[in-house]
């Protein structure tokens, strides 16, 4: 148990030394990783940006229930009452005609226009805070409310937000897909790596499998250096995307002085920090496998 | 301890490099195995080790038929060997103390332990005092003898030196005699693949004499 420690521990120094050894390989391989891995995670990061701000907005969907036209008193007061009593439904503001126009006239600004009407052209209405903000279960309520007597029509302010949830959907896609691509790029540059390593090791393999090496023996230097390339990489593209956003904030604060409301990009999450190491250190200890795999195996002995 | 029985040994292209080879190497024997180039003395070596594997016949070594081992218990029955090789195969870009440490290092050996045990090996064979040297900086008998101390740094029972005094004047091949006879002086058994008469004549051990394959004596 002891020498399995050991033999573990030995591996991980004799890798860093290696890397060491070569800085300057080190640091181009390193480099290109963390390039690499710093595009999808980049676009994740923004996308994460977008999506918060869309939540916060999408948030609080409201349905505006327009009565028709002539629709009367008692009707007004019969629709109120069921739609306060209706289990989906969470709070109800009626929204008369009269308040309406007045809305109308003081907020856009225009009171000739309104003046001039012969008559109020706006229905009363209610606005609903629905219990459950679910997009499935507003359109429920939605096509419900629409076929009560006396409702006109039926409007979701939410729609637009639900445009932009799709389209973010959309991008996440594309993230995965761009992750999945740099994925392999990270795969594959580590194979070669470790071919290289191999071939230019290929002495020292040969006579420690004669003096009696295990595959493992052999094999775990190898692995190591993967996974802690892959590790480095990571731990650049996390440096890329934090230095990158932080740089993007010092523009953005200017922006938002100018618009007047706070804008400011979050950085990577540690979780998810944590999770590209991860990844990254799992990917480079895959390619290092298949590489030694490949390439251990035609390593004959002379 | 070792022994060979109705060993075939063919290369793809029909070269018979062993016909029908048997015999048996004692615990603790001094054995030489002399013939000229191609008699397939090196063969037979790298057959007991494992490096190569028989067309027919089986080996025997420590009880364990070489011929069956699984892939995975070829390297532990390496470690029974200490193996010195035609080319020496030392490595150019580690010094001569990290060259002897590297078998200790395939064993799992403690590092201060190793230390103790590689300066002990370097000390057998004269080379303690260019511990920190390059091979590449070595005489021919000096990378030998720093082979010899890889080969035993670890102490195996059995050591395996394909010509071991092979391109060396006949002063150094004579040190380098006296140290395979120290060896098999504490026990450990010798087997020595060589053309070298001077060298058998001095240390007079039993001869297998190998002539196109075939064992003549």
């Amino acid at each position: 148990m002891n020498a399995w420690l050991w033999s573990h521990v030995d591996a991980f120094v004799t890798t860093l030394a290696r890397l060491v050894r070569t800085p300057v390989a080190t640091l181009l391989n390193v480099g290109v990783l963390g390039i690499a891995l710093a595009l999808p995670t980049g676009l994740y990061v923004a996308l994460a940006n977008v999506q918060g701000h869309a939540q916060a907005l999408a948030a609080d969907p409201r349905l505006s229930v327009f009565l028709a036209l002539d629709a009367g008193r008692t009707e007004i007061v019969r629709t109120g009452t069921r739609l306060r009593e209706h289990p989906g439904v969470g709070s109800v503001r009626y929204v008369s005609r009269d308040e309406a126009l007045g809305q109308l006239k003081t907020r856009t600004g225009l009171a000739d226009v309104v003046d001039s009407l012969a008559e109020n052209p706006l229905p009363d209405a209610f606005v609903v805070q629905p219990r459950d903000a679910a997009p499935q279960a507003l359109e429920q309520l939605r096509d419900e409310l629409r076929g009560w007597p006396k409702v006109a029509h039926v409007q979701l302010d939410a729609m637009w937000a639900r445009r932009l949830e799709a389209a973010l959907r959309l991008a996440r896609l594309a993230v995965w897909l761009l992750a999945t691509l740099f994925a392999f790029a990270l795969v594959a540059v580590t194979f070669n790596t470790i071919r290289l390593q191999i071939l230019t090791r290929r002495e020292e393999i040969e006579v420690a499998k004669l003096i009696g090496a295990t595959d493992p023996f052999i094999r775990r230097p190898l692995l190591y250096f993967g996974a802690v390339q892959g590790l480095a990489g990571g731990l650049a593209a996390w440096a890329i995307v934090a230095i990158s956003l932080y740089w993007l904030n010092g523009g953005l604060a200017n922006l938002s002085q100018l618009y007047g409301t706070p804008l400011e990009l979050q950085q990577l999450t540690p979780e998810d920090g944590l999770s590209l190491l991860l990844f990254s250190a799992v990917l480079g200890w895959f390619g290092a496998w298949l590489s030694v795999n490949q390439h251990l195996a035609r390593l004959d002995l002379r | 301890m070792i022994s060979f029985s109705n060993i075939w040994k063919r290369y793809p292209g029909g070269l018979e490099a062993l016909r029908n080879i048997s015999f048996t190497i004692e615990a603790g024997e001094m054995v030489f195995i002399t013939g000229h180039s191609g008699a397939g003395k090196s063969t037979l070596l790298k057959l007991a080790a494992a490096i190569e594997r028989p067309s027919g016949g089986s080996i025997i070594v420590n009880g364990q038929n070489v011929g069956a081992l699984r892939p995975g218990a070829i390297p532990y029955l390496r470690r029974n060997f200490g193996l010195m090789f035609q080319d020496h195969k030392l490595l150019f870009d580690r010094n001569t103390f990290e060259n002897v440490m590297l078998p200790l290092h395939v064993n799992g050996f403690e590092r201060r332990e190793a230390a103790r045990r590689v300066r002990a090996a370097l000390d057998k064979v004269g080379l303690l005092a260019k511990e920190k040297a390059y091979p590449i900086t070595l005489s021919g008998g000096e990378q030998q003898r720093l082979a010899i101390a890889r080969a035993i740094v670890h102490r195996p029972a059995i050591l395996l030196a394909d010509e071991p005094t092979g391109n060396l004047d006949a002063g150094y091949a004579a040190d380098i005699g006296e140290l395979f006879r120290s060896f098999n002086q504490v026990g450990v058994t010798v087997v020595i693949a060589t053309h070298d008469e001077a060298l058998a004549a001095r240390l007079k051990p039993r001869v297998v004499a190998l002539k196109a394959g075939v064992v003549v004596s």
